[in-house]
């Protein structure tokens, strides 16, 4: 009975506060530490005590996986869900019409964020399905003449499987390497560049740990020994300048759910080049790490470090491999022994 | 057409972050009143009148943009 009157009183009391107060983030924020932390890390709060009032969600910090979308591309979006769902294909009524206008204006938006021409620009489903057709549909159209690709170890997972499914088909794939900034070595590109090679795919910036490979560096390269250059650009476009044309790119995958879109839409690029498409496996990789963008604030920033301070702390404290290193042993010099 | 006098303009800044306070999401209503200060701070010193009612028209469609975007991403649990 006690209780009850004291959850009611709660419940009334969150009710009546009011929502919005950006100077006091801390109360109610929770933690969420990346999205495939290790369980021990902090326990998912998948079940929350239900609440009268807005419901407490968790920081998030994983927008290079994928974006919130939007206020404003959902406003632009939401005419085209409602009220003119033509198919833009339709070349017959006004139904068709508007939709097509809708869609050329979207190109031309893209384009002009890349520096393409619009009719460069092809509407498909996913990065993954932009880069699963730039892979095969190149490496297959010069089939009979070239048969080696080049690629870096740290694509993304479509790319290195489309490359796989590809060797298989008895193409041959460099898998370049990097450094230990992350940056592939130019010379060791220039090296590996053979006369039967047809394409070069190397990610813009990668998802993982955000390093910017040298584009327009690859794209020169690329261009003057008459090799077609592929960049998967989904954490870029939007966030450092690109022009396809300076920068000699020829194929070049967009995600738009990296960039605060919708998911299931994307932009591929193409310049002079018509190929068949085929999708590939997709999956995330586990891994520690966290990603801002613009909806995110300093103090959610400043939360989660500290938090992740803290909870990095107590798990130290629990490992015996920390006393050792207090002790001054060298981890290296351990030896384990088999389980 | 006259070009917005710096009382429009400051009113229609004050309608634009008083709308943006009424985002229930956290995260949106924080960018918005953030992007808002920051758009008016840099543009405020625009002297070309017929700049400054093209960027007033902006400001004004994307406050339409917040008061039919507020309602209906507040109402979605």
């Amino acid at each position: 009975m006690l209780l009850r009157a004291a959850w009611r009183r709660a419940a009334v009391a969150v009710t009546a506060a009011p929502g919005p107060k950006p100077a006091a983030p801390t109360r109610g924020l929770r933690l969420r530490v990346g999205d495939h932390a290790p369980q021990s890390a902090v326990p998912a709060d998948t079940t929350v005590a239900p609440e009268a009032g807005p419901v407490l969600r968790p920081l998030y910090m994983d927008v290079q996986a994928t974006t919130p979308l939007d206020p404003r591309v959902l406003d632009a979006m939401l005419p085209y869900l409602i009220n003119y769902y033509g198919n833009p294909h339709s070349r017959t009524h006004a139904y068709g019409w508007e939709s097509e206008a809708a869609m050329e204006r979207a190109r031309q938006q893209v384009a002009s964020l890349i520096g393409a021409d619009p009719r460069e620009i092809i509407f498909t489903s996913g990065a993954t399905e932009s880069n699963n057709i730039a892979i095969k549909g190149v490496a297959r159209f010069y089939r009979s003449r070239k048969k080696h690709l080049i690629t870096t170890q740290t694509e993304h997972k479509c790319v290195l499987d489309s490359c796989r499914s590809l060797e298989a088909e008895g193409f041959q794939v460099t898998y370049l390497p990097v450094q230990k900034s992350g940056i592939i070595d130019l010379k060791e590109l220039e090296a590996a560049i053979q006369p039967d090679t047809s394409l070069v795919s190397v990610m813009t910036v990668n998802n993982e740990i955000g390093v910017k490979q040298p584009i327009a560096e690859i794209g020169q390269i690329c261009s003057s020994r008459k090799v077609y250059f592929h960049t998967d650009a989904a954490q870029a476009v939007g966030k450092i300048p690109l022009d396809v044309n300076d920068m000699k790119i020829d194929l070049m995958s967009i995600s738009g759910h990296k960039i605060y879109g919708p998911k299931g839409c994307v932009i591929w690029v193409y310049t002079l080049w018509n190929a068949r498409a085929l999708m590939g496996s997709h999956s995330p990789v586990p891994f520690f790490r966290f990603g801002i963008g613009r909806f995110t604030t300093e103090e959610e920033v400043d939360y989660t470090v500290e938090k992740c301070i803290q909870h990095v702390k107590r798990l130290r404290e629990m490992s015996p491999l920390w006393e050792m290193v207090q002790d001054g042993i060298d981890l290296k010099s351990i030896k384990w022994t088999q389980h | 057409m006259a070009a917005s006098s710096r009382a429009q303009v400051l009113d229609l800044y004050r309608a634009m972050l008083r709308e943006s306070k009424r985002f229930s999401s956290y995260n949106y209503r924080t960018y918005a009143v953030r992007r808002i200060r920051d758009a008016f701070r840099e543009n405020k010193n625009v002297k070309d009148p017929v700049e400054i009612q093209t960027l007033v028209n902006k400001a004004k469609r994307d406050l339409e943009v917040i008061r039919r975007q507020c309602p209906l991403s507040n109402g979605i649990k």
